[in-house]
């Protein structure tokens, strides 16, 4: 037995020769795939190692106690009494402000943090020059995000103003230690010492500010200690505590989640590498009917014509997962370079041979299986057929009672959905995932067949011949539709979604360049300051689009039920949260009633103290709320019972103010609020102006461009788009891949049949424009089925993945669908061009 | 009709410069059955690819119905094989992915010619292959596959046809009636036949045997009259062997 299988492996070896090449061409389809999940494999795993050696670092300390307001005096005192126990505690209070610099005219709004003494733990700041921490706490000194510098067209050595306070700018931050780089984009950081917070009058009413307690704890015993003892108090005092381990969890979590949506792509391309295979292997069978018989004839036994031909495929199937492997190596040294500066953390890119092996595995395992179903049908094959060729060579017989046949299938099929299980982490996504993905074959596959019913129905004989010789090789026997259908139908499927998708994000987040809108934000408005900035905004000539007011409160009970602190505590973040909320009467454009009726200006009855509310839709299931259900709100002291009467949907992408809860006028007219105010002015300069006078007169008024933040977050999006295009790229290259298996597969066949048509008399251009209808045609259909699909599958991504609405754009679709049009004439002329140099001796000689 | 002028056909073996036809010449007349024979090796299929334009000589020149082919390009020279020239293979050389009527279309149509179905049934019949018309190669037997590649030949109305060893894929009953069909269509249409075969009794009913040995020609005989009684003893001699 051994003998006669080491003989199968010999025989395996010797027969896979002339075609190794050919082989292994098929097997490159998944090469890209396995590239893809090997790279984002081992990505993940660098950064979860890297955030597992780094976790302490990314809090800054063992404990962070953290809060929305001003510690309560227990805490304040309970802190105070730590370092006693051998506790270290260092301060940072975190806020936003606006900053200035003497000598130049603009204005930023920066994100200040006034660390004291001893911050942070763990880790270290570096600055530029380096070495500015050491003595960062001995005067009023402040070190910025490089980027304030440039905006503010300031210098190390200026002095900027924050508030009432000035502080001289001693250098600029490099890094900080759980800081993304990212993070500076979204506001400059101005570092300051806690101890000059006071001078800067900043926190005063309004204001919102984080403080923050970092805790060095001696021992992990001390430290759950600690945590047992004083949890309960501290959360009830509305202190949210992190740990080392949560901060590690929450962003491991985050890095998966990513990881997982990657690696579903990279999957997909996989298994479209696989029916890339199938097809290929398919056609190869065909043409190694005659070996297999000749075999058979020599008294090998159909399992052993099986086992040489599975045994090439399996062995070519690991050499095209280990070029992916290779190549998935060399993409995940250069990925931390491409999203590093949305990692707060230094990603040690390391081999991860899990990463590489389970890679390499699921890769053989796909070929393999993919393959096993065509070459099954190599166990049937006669050695009578050495005699005489009964059978078309075209077509392999098809047996329905076949059980290895069905078993293979079968096989096959709960491959997939383990894999796609495993990779998804749930049993349900799996399943759906296979389901969609099974669907889109399926879709595919039936506009493969009405490709070739549509090409033999709409033949007619008046056509010029090539153009009936090209569209009726769609349908003939030994075609090539359906491979060409899927391979391509599918590129254009996953490309198109992943287009959809992203533009749709984008869409969303746009500002629409109509004149009427705001492109000048200012906020934190105290009531008596509101005539004050309304002046300074019209002598900069910029024109007031919206005053909106803004009132602080919380929710005391809903339907009667108290929230209390403990139900807060466990329940829902919209229970819990902080709600700032407006009045008005009337709709604004990035919102929409879904049920229920809108209040408008009603004036309310005499006596009536309960008020109407309109809430957004997402809070409301959150909450569980109905149409007639009674809210108490907490504000600031003061109750107010409101009864809910409509719910919206908002569009919170927008830049506007816009808000969670809007109370009828008459609700909050009295209340103590803040302003917001929206201006526009087209001239940049003006709003750099306003945005100036108002923080030199109202140091606590914030303002922002937004055109400024515009540019920014687009800035972003465009990097996010990289990683998206990236992945893109892969199943683009995987399709060509695939596209070039499914043509190399009968390439042979269509050599041949040009070299005969020369001999027969057909010139080259003939041969060309035969070559050129068929490929169109399949370009033209598999392009637009899976442009069809795309909109199915952007469609669903949108509104289950996002929950947004889905928006279509046609013109850039039909642009990559006329795109896979020309890919496929060229990669099946290219793959044909053999047919032009060939002389049609061959004809003569092929006996 | 065809005019061979001192071809020479001379390969490249890497330093090695490997000649395998030499000063090569003779005419064919309008209507002549000629028999081109000689062992493996000596030159037949060669001289055949470049008497049909298939391939060009390394020096010398061939005139086919008053056209010279050497200055010609691949494309025209497909256009001359389409206009003028008919193929009969060893191995029928159907293309596999077509009927047997779309096969004998095949050259109708890519000289643009009307009518090309009709023409192809009329042939398939006349062939004896009316109720196959639309199977593909693989459902039909070698003799038949045969019979398409004939019609398919004699469809295009050529000046002249060469085939190469017609006979040799074939057992000898059905390679004697294929033989008897070219016959026939041969006189009815009064085609030029240039042959290629190592089949001594296959050229013998040839009007002229040309002999190739080492690519050169030894002898040219003439047959005389190729005789049809003659060709009927074969027939009925293989039919009524075991």
């Amino acid at each position: 037995m051994t003998r006669s299988w080491r003989g199968v492996a010999t025989m395996a070896w010797r027969e896979s020769r002339n075609s190794r090449r050919r082989l292994l061409l098929f097997m490159s389809a998944i090469s890209t795939g396995v590239a893809a999940l090997v790279a984002i494999d081992s990505f993940s795993a660098n950064v979860t190692r890297s955030v597992r050696n780094q976790s302490r670092s990314l809090l800054g300390g063992d404990l962070s106690l953290s809060s929305r307001r001003e510690f309560p005096a227990p805490v304040g005192a309970l802190l105070d009494s730590l370092p006693r126990s051998g506790i270290a505690v260092a301060r940072v209070t975190n806020f936003s402000s606006m900053a200035t610099v003497a000598r130049s005219t603009g204005a930023r709004l920066v994100q200040v943090r006034a660390p004291s003494e001893g911050f942070p733990f763990y880790g270290t700041i570096e600055t530029q020059p380096a070495d500015l921490w050491r003595n960062f706490h001995t005067g009023p000194h402040a070190l910025v995000d490089a980027s304030l510098l440039v905006a503010l067209d300031a210098h190390v050595g200026d002095t900027l103003t924050l508030g009432f306070a000035r502080f001289a700018i001693i250098g600029t931050i490099v890094s900080v230690p759980g800081d993304a780089g990212i993070t500076a984009a979204f506001g400059p950081r101005v570092y300051i010492p806690a101890r000059y917070l006071g001078a800067t009058r900043l926190l005063g009413f309004g204001s919102r500010a984080e403080f923050e307690a970092l805790l060095r704890t001696p021992s992990a015993g001390e430290q759950s200690a600690f945590l047992k003892r004083e949890r309960g108090g501290l959360e009830k005092a509305g202190v949210r505590i992190r740990t080392v381990q949560q901060t590690e969890r929450n962003l491991t979590e985050a890095v998966a989640d990513l990881g997982r949506f990657l690696g579903l792509v990279g999957l997909v391309a996989l298994l479209l590498g696989g029916v890339g295979v199938a097809s290929a292997v398919h056609a190869y069978v065909t043409e190694k009917r005659e070996t297999a018989a000749i075999l058979r004839c020599l008294g090998a036994s159909g399992g052993q014509v099986l086992a040489i031909y599975v045994i090439e495929a399996a062995v070519m199937g690991l050499a095209g997962a280990a070029v992916g492997a290779l190549a998935g190596i060399a993409v995940q040294f250069a990925v931390p370079s491409l999203i590093a500066d949305f990692l707060p953390i230094d990603v040690d890119v390391r081999l991860e041979p899990t990463a590489i092996l389970s890679g390499l595995a699921v890769g053989v395992v796909v070929a393999t299986l993919f393959a096993l179903r065509p070459l099954l049908a190599l166990r049937h094959v006669s050695p009578l057929q050495t005699l005489r060729q009964t059978a078309d060579p075209g077509t392999t017989t098809r047996r329905w009672r076949d059980l290895p046949a069905a078993g293979a299938s079968l096989l096959l099929v709960a491959s997939v959905i383990a894999v796609a299980i495993l990779r998804t982490g749930a049993v349900k996504d799996g399943i759906a995932m296979s389901a969609g993905l099974g669907g889109a074959l399926l879709v595919l596959t039936g506009s493969a067949w009405l490709l070739a019913v549509l090409a033999r129905r709409t033949m007619r004989k008046g056509w010029p011949f090539v153009v009936r010789q090209g569209i009726a090789n769609l349908y003939r026997p030994a075609n090539q539709t359906r491979p060409v259908m899927l391979s391509l139908g599918f590129g254009a499927f996953l490309l198109s979604t992943l287009y959809l998708v992203q533009t749709n994000l984008l869409g969303r987040l746009r500002v629409s360049s109509e004149s009427a809108q705001a492109n000048l934000l200012m906020f934190d408005i105290q009531e008596d300051q509101l005539p004050g900035v309304d002046s300074i905004v019209r002598a900069a000539a910029l024109r007031v689009v919206q005053r909106v007011p803004v009132i602080q409160m919380r929710i005391a009970a809903v339907n009667g039920r108290v929230v209390a602190d403990s139900a807060r505590r466990r329940g829902s973040w919209a229970l819990r949260r902080e709600y700032r909320s407006t009045y008005r009467d009337t709709l604004v454009p990035s919102e929409k009633v879904l049920n229920g009726r809108w209040f408008g200006a009603r004036a309310p009855a005499s006596g009536d103290s309960t008020y109407q509310i309109s809430v957004d839709q997402g809070v409301a299931e959150d909450i569980g709320l109905s149409l007639g259900d009674v809210i108490r709100w907490d504000v600031q002291g003061s109750a107010i019972t409101t009864r809910v009467t409509s719910f919206r949907e908002v569009n919170f992408a927008r830049f506007e103010p816009n808000f969670f809860v809007v109370f009828e006028p008459a609700a909050l007219r009295t209340a103590p609020k803040s302003f917001v105010l929206l201006a526009n002015a087209p001239d940049p300069a003006a709003r750099a102006r306003a945005q100036r006078a108002a923080v030199d007169r109202y140091p606590n008024v914030s303002s922002v461009d937004l055109s400024v933040v515009q540019e920014t977050l687009g800035a972003i999006l465009r990097r996010v788009a990289v990683a998206v295009r990236f992945m893109a790229l892969f199943s683009l290259v995987t399709g060509v891949l695939v596209l070039l298996g499914a043509v190399a597969a009968s390439r042979r066949q269509r050599i041949r049949e040009g070299v005969l048509l020369k001999t027969l008399g057909a010139t080259r251009a003939q041969i060309g424009r035969i070559m050129f209808a068929e490929y169109a045609a399949l370009g033209a259909l598999g392009g637009a089925t899976g442009m069809l699909l795309s909109i199915a599958g952007g469609w669903a991504v949108m509104r289950f993945a996002f929950k947004a609405p889905f928006a279509l754009s046609v013109g850039p679709l039909l642009a990559i669908a006329a795109g896979m049009v020309l890919l496929t004439v060229a990669v099946g002329v290219l793959s044909g061009r053999h047919v032009f140099r060939e002389t049609p001796m061959q004809a003569l000689r092929e006996v | 009709m065809l005019v061979a002028q001192r071809l020479t056909k001379s390969y490249q073996t890497g330093t090695h410069l490997l000649t395998v036809l030499r000063d090569v010449s003779f005419t064919v007349d309008a209507g002549d059955w000629v028999a081109i024979v000689g062992p493996s090796g000596s030159g037949k299929t060669t001289l055949l690819g470049l008497l049909a334009g298939l391939d060009t000589p390394s020096a010398g020149a061939v005139l086919l119905d008053g056209t010279d082919l050497g200055p010609l390009g691949e494309d025209a020279r497909a256009r001359v094989r389409g206009e003028k020239v008919g193929f009969i293979f060893q191995s029928f050389q159907l293309i596999p992915t077509l009927t047997a009527a779309e096969n004998v279309q095949v050259p109708l149509e890519l000289r643009g010619d009307r009518g090309a179905t009709d023409r192809a049934r009329e042939w398939l019949e006349r062939v004896g292959l009316g109720s196959r018309l639309d199977h593909y190669p693989a459902q039909l037997s070698g003799g038949e596959q045969q019979r398409v590649a004939i019609a398919r030949a004699f469809a295009n109305a050529p000046r002249v046809l060469f085939a190469d060893e017609p006979t040799g894929n074939l057992d000898s009953a059905t390679g004697a009636r294929i033989v008897e069909l070219l016959e026939t269509l041969n006189r009815e249409s009064r085609t030029t036949v240039v042959l290629v075969t190592h089949d001594a009794e296959l050229a013998a009913r040839a009007g002229r045997t040309i002999r190739l040995a080492d690519g050169a020609v030894v002898s040219d005989t003439r047959n005389g009259e190729a005789s049809p009684t003659l060709a009927r003893d074969v027939v009925a001699a293989s039919e009524a062997a075991p």
